[in-house]
């Protein structure tokens, strides 16, 4: 393995000394440069997802003032908001494409594609992904299927409305709304190109950390958002597959005629042929992609909260190993647990009762991390840089967001909470807001890394604690209304005199929410703004022991411009001594990866 | 007005860091601007990281103590109390770490915010423990599965011991209807393809079936207190899912597939209007149906508390309005509405 390695890092650097002319587009449009590829998918995700957020506010404030007319709506919905009041299909429509731009768009290709795409290279000491050539085609087919989900925005019917999970028959069957008609049908096509950039980028992954690591550089001693980056390809390339075959069967019965997932169906005054398919079967094929789904959101959002937790408090980040391990646990269990999303879904009970099982398991190593996260911050010297406040933003949300996990796993007790609020509240605060804290800490931490400039720390604060605030403010109270017993995916709940008591938690919500979206306004200034006029980075600016802050601020093709560094030790020696009381280095508190151990001092078995 | 003051608090609030980072900077200029924590940054953010555990535990008082009342009452169904229970002790395991663990890490991210020249500690393992954090886990954990999964296992084992009265929940897109098997207690078969909307035979009940002419098909569910109902859950389109919140009873429902879900109703309709809990929502619901009804506004009649069946699975444009009332009553006042309800076979006759 190694002597393959070495070979390499040789031949690459040999060949790197004359190159090759740039043109714009081959810089900034065709690159196969990793880290532009990076920067490409990190703006093409945050466009999504302001979208997405954009379209949160839409339908929080039709929760809120139910039936109330809106210039507003008016002026984005158009004929979909007459008079300024909302459709009912169109607040469907928008609590659909919100999940699946979320989700997709920003949480999986904005956030693993962006910065699985700057960081494996850079901190394994490769010149570039094992093949540039197909991250570049990964990278468009991802824009393509942008565009498809965007142009679907536009079609006269509207966009598919069936929910994120689009289950069968709602959105077989053009005549049960109408988003299931075009809407629907680009819809697929647009997951089924997400689906096939979203492998060809995780082979990618998975290849260059297995054979393109910098010699020294064992798997041990990787950071672990490598590792994160590492695992979470693995699980893409297992589960996506099956979202891929369940899109594809799912089209066959639209398109085709066949009967996979419909059967015995009386719509609209007839019978439909469709005979002996199973909507449930849908559901496992789904949610066998959907549950390891939302830990390929979580997993690189952790790998970059463990990073900056350690580079910021000063400290190794706490169990390493034990890190390493959970998330090899979680991988593995993520596979098993996906029936805990149809305990009620009429299979049969005993797969009900093996699912709660396998889900309360994976409890375990999930809280594993949690621990670990705190001790880690415990006795250290803790630099409150922006991306460190949200590395321990995330860490509170996981931790409020999973405990309710436990609620919801357990079969019994999702009886009464299933598909209410209650799950909205829980997955968002453990998924949508924690990979999104996780992602903000990432974009400040290695905003430098991308663009050669610091963003404002000032606008970064504000951004923080204004964010903290209203996640909570929205979330928290969401449990409440979902334990009253009030469904997810209602356009409005005045239907039921029972809910008039939420009308102000309602508002109470939609008012944080607001709130939180202008504050991604201050965000968006601060990246746009450092983008061209932030402060000039240095090197090393966090004083960091991973190789990516080895390499000069002016980003090159081929990353080093000499050879790639040798690395000799882990990636968390912050803060290490002699027995003296002394730091390794005089004067200076970390250990960066490329310093050979010094004599007498040992290397930890960590 | 709640609008109003959060808005004014968060207005303030942002005002107020504003400020402070207006000092900062002023204080910072001549200084090197490196964008990178100072040491004044990490005293005021660890600051702000108590305000905000302070902020995070009155947000989760205030819920508890402005919202707790709007909550479902308690548990109208045998296998309820038992949920209600195990929710209860959840809950209360889930608060306690989440108050522990909240505490930990904002604590510790205050106490130990950087300062020039201080050094952290090299702590990088402890097997103790790490072991000792996830055997207790383990053991909390175990202890609720297994209660859970009893409790499951109960809910689930849908059987015909007890002589259960035999219901069936028939979902379309946006409406409920029930079909009481009748004497026999046994329901006609029943298929999509046999519907007949011209004869009126909306469930596709099979004319032909002996079992189903003494069939009730009603758009109200009444059930007798204290006897064990068998539901037999169908589709007839897509997706939906007969919630009864109430009962602590979901199922979805599922076209081609009949699914099943039982339970026990102990408390009647009536005495459920009584509980003090449920008199208090009432109460607090009319206040406010009063208030809109004052401004001339519509759906604001005073409100009766009644049991329900939502439709808990998105299933198109009036999801959000498909329902059906359900009745607990008393044995005799069940038969007597029962007998004055037309029978399936009748009503075909009559066509
Ligand atoms: C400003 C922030 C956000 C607000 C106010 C918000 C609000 C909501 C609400 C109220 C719903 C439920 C609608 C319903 O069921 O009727 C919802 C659905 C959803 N949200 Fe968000 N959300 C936000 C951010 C996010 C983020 C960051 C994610 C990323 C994971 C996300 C993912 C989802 C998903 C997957 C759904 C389910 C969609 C469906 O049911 O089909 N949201 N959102
Ligand atoms: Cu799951
Ligand atoms: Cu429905």
């Amino acid at each position: 393995m190694s002597v393959t390695a070495n070979a390499h890092v040789e031949g690459h650097s040999d060949d790197h000394g004359h190159h090759h002319k740039e043109t714009f587009v081959t810089k900034y449009i065709f690159s196969q440069d990793h880290k532009m590829i990076a920067k490409q998918y990190l703006i093409t995700g945050l466009f999504m997802g302001a979208l997405g957020i954009l379209m949160s506010i839409l339908f929080r404030m039709q929760i809120a003032w139910p039936g109330e007319s809106f210039g507003i709506f008016e002026a984005i919905l158009g004929k979909w908001a007459p008079g300024g009041v909302m459709d009912a299909d169109v607040y469907l429509a928008l609590v659909t494409i919100h999940g699946t731009l979320m989700v997709f768009f920003l949480l999986t290709a904005g956030l693993s594609g962006t910065f699985s795409n700057l960081l494996i290279p850079l901190q394994i000491g490769a010149r570039d992904m094992a093949s540039g050539f197909l991250n570049m085609l990964s990278f468009w087919i991802f824009f393509l299927a942008c565009i498809i989900m965007l142009c679907s925005l536009f079609v006269e019917s509207g966009p598919a409305a069936a929910g994120w999970t689009v289950y069968p028959p709602l959105s077989a069957l053009p005549m049960s709304q109408p988003g299931s008609g075009l809407g629907m049908t680009l819809w697929l096509v647009s997951m089924f190109f997400f689906i096939v950039q979203s492998l060809l980028g995780s082979l990618n992954y998975i290849v260059t950390v297995l054979n393109m690591r910098t010699k020294g550089m064992s798997m041990t001693r990787m950071p672990l958002t490598v590792w994160s980056f590492f695992v979470t390809a693995i699980i893409g390339v297992v589960s996506f597959p099956v979202l891929l075959s369940a899109a594809l069967l799912l089209i066959m019965d639209r398109s085709f005629g066949t009967s996979f997932f419909l059967s015995d169906i009386f719509i609209q005054g007839e019978v439909l042929h469709y005979q002996g398919g199973s909507p449930v079967l849908y559901e496992h094929l789904f949610w066998f992609l959907g549950h390891p789904e939302v830990y390929i959101v979580i997993l690189p959002a952790m790998g970059i909260v463990s990073e900056v937790l350690a580079v910021n408090a000063r400290k190794p980040i706490f169990g390493y190993r034990a890190m390493i391990a959970s998330i090899l646990a979680i991988a593995f269990l993520s596979t098993i647990v996906w029936g805990h999303h149809m305990f009620v879904s009429g299979m049969n009970p005993f797969l009900g009762s093996v699912f709660t099982f396998t889900t309360l398991l994976i409890a375990i190593p999930s809280a594993v991390k949690a621990f670990n996260w705190i001790t880690t911050l415990w006795k250290g010297n803790i630099q409150f840089n922006p991306a460190m406040l949200f590395s321990i933003g995330m860490v509170s949300t996981f931790i409020s967001g999973g405990l309710t996990g436990i609620i919801l796993g357990d079969s019994t007790l999702d009886i009464n909470v299933h598909d209410t609020y209650f799950v909205v509240a829980h997955f968002h605060l453990v998924m949508g807001i924690s990979a999104l804290y996780g992602m903000f800490a990432g974009i400040y931490h290695w905003f430098p890394k991308m663009f050669g400039r610091m963003m404002n720390k000032n606008l970064g604060y504000v951004h923080f604690w204004v964010t903290a605030v209203c996640s909570y403010g929205v979330f928290f109270p969401m449990h409440f209304v979902g334990m009253a017993g009030v469904p997810r995916r209602y356009y409005e709940n005045t239907a039921f005199p029972m809910f008039d008591d939420l009308a102000d938690v309602q508002v109470l919500m939609t008012v944080f929410a607001i709130v939180a979206a202008l504050v991604q306004l201050v965000f968006a200034f601060n990246f746009i703004k450092s983008m061209f006029y932030g402060v000039k980075a240095t090197v090393n600016p966090w004083q960091a022991t991973t190789l990516e802050w080895t390499t000069p601020v002016e980003h090159i093709h081929g990353n080093w411009p000499g050879a790639i560094p040798q690395v000799y030790r882990w990636p968390y020696d912050y803060s290490k001594t002699h027995d003296n009381g002394e730091y390794i280095i005089a004067s200076q508190d970390y250990v960066p990866q490329n310093v050979p151990l010094f004599e007498g001092e040992e290397e930890l078995e960590h | 007005m709640t609008a109003l003051l959060t808005i004014i608090v968060l207005i303030l609030v942002g005002i107020a860091i504003w400020q402070m980072t207006k000092i900062f900077e002023l204080s910072q200029i001549g200084r090197s601007n490196t964008q990178i924590a100072t040491d004044t940054d990490n005293k005021y953010n660890g600051y702000l990281m108590v305000a905000f555990m302070i902020f995070l535990y009155g947000l989760t008082i205030f819920s508890f103590v402005k919202y707790s009342k709007t909550l479902l009452p308690k548990a109208a169904s045998e296998h309820g109390g038992e949920y209600d229970a195990l929710m209860l002790v959840s809950m209360l395991v889930i608060f306690f770490v989440q108050i522990i663990t909240q505490f930990l890490l904002h604590f510790f991210a205050y106490k130990y915010k950087g300062k020039k020249g201080k050094k952290a500690l090299f702590y990088a393992d402890n097997d103790r423990l790490e072991f000792i954090w996830t055997i207790i886990p383990v053991i909390v954990l175990a202890g609720l599965i297994l209660w859970g999964l009893y409790a499951w296992t109960n809910i689930m084992d849908i059987n015909d011991d007890d002589d259960p009265l035999i219901i069936e929940l028939y979902a379309q897109q946006f409406s409920w209807t029930a079909r009481y098997a009748g004497e026999d207690n046994v329901l006609g078969d029943a298929n999509v393809r046999m519907i007949d909307i011209d004869k009126a035979n909306v469930l596709g009940v099979d004319n032909s079936d002996p079992n189903a002419m003494d069939d009730i098909i009603v758009k109200e569910v009444h059930l007798p207190v204290g006897r064990k109902v068998n539901f037999q859950i169908r589709s007839q389109d897509v997706l939906h899912s007969a919630y009864m919140p109430h009962f602590r009873a979901q199922m979805n429902c599922v076209p081609g597939m009949i699914t099943h879900f039982s339970f026990t109703p102990t408390i009647t309709t009536a005495e459920m209007r009584r509980d003090p809990m449920v008199v208090d929502k009432v109460s607090n619901i009319n206040e406010r149906r009063a208030e809109r009804a004052a401004l001339g506004e519509e759906n604001s009649d005073p409100w009766e508390f009644d049991y329900v069946l939502l439709c808990n699975k998105i299933c198109g444009k009036s999801h959000y309005n498909m329902q059906m009332k359900i009745i607990v009553e008393t044995e005799e006042e069940f038969n007597e509405w029962l007998a004055s309800q037309q029978r399936f076979g009748d009503s075909m006759a009559a066509k």
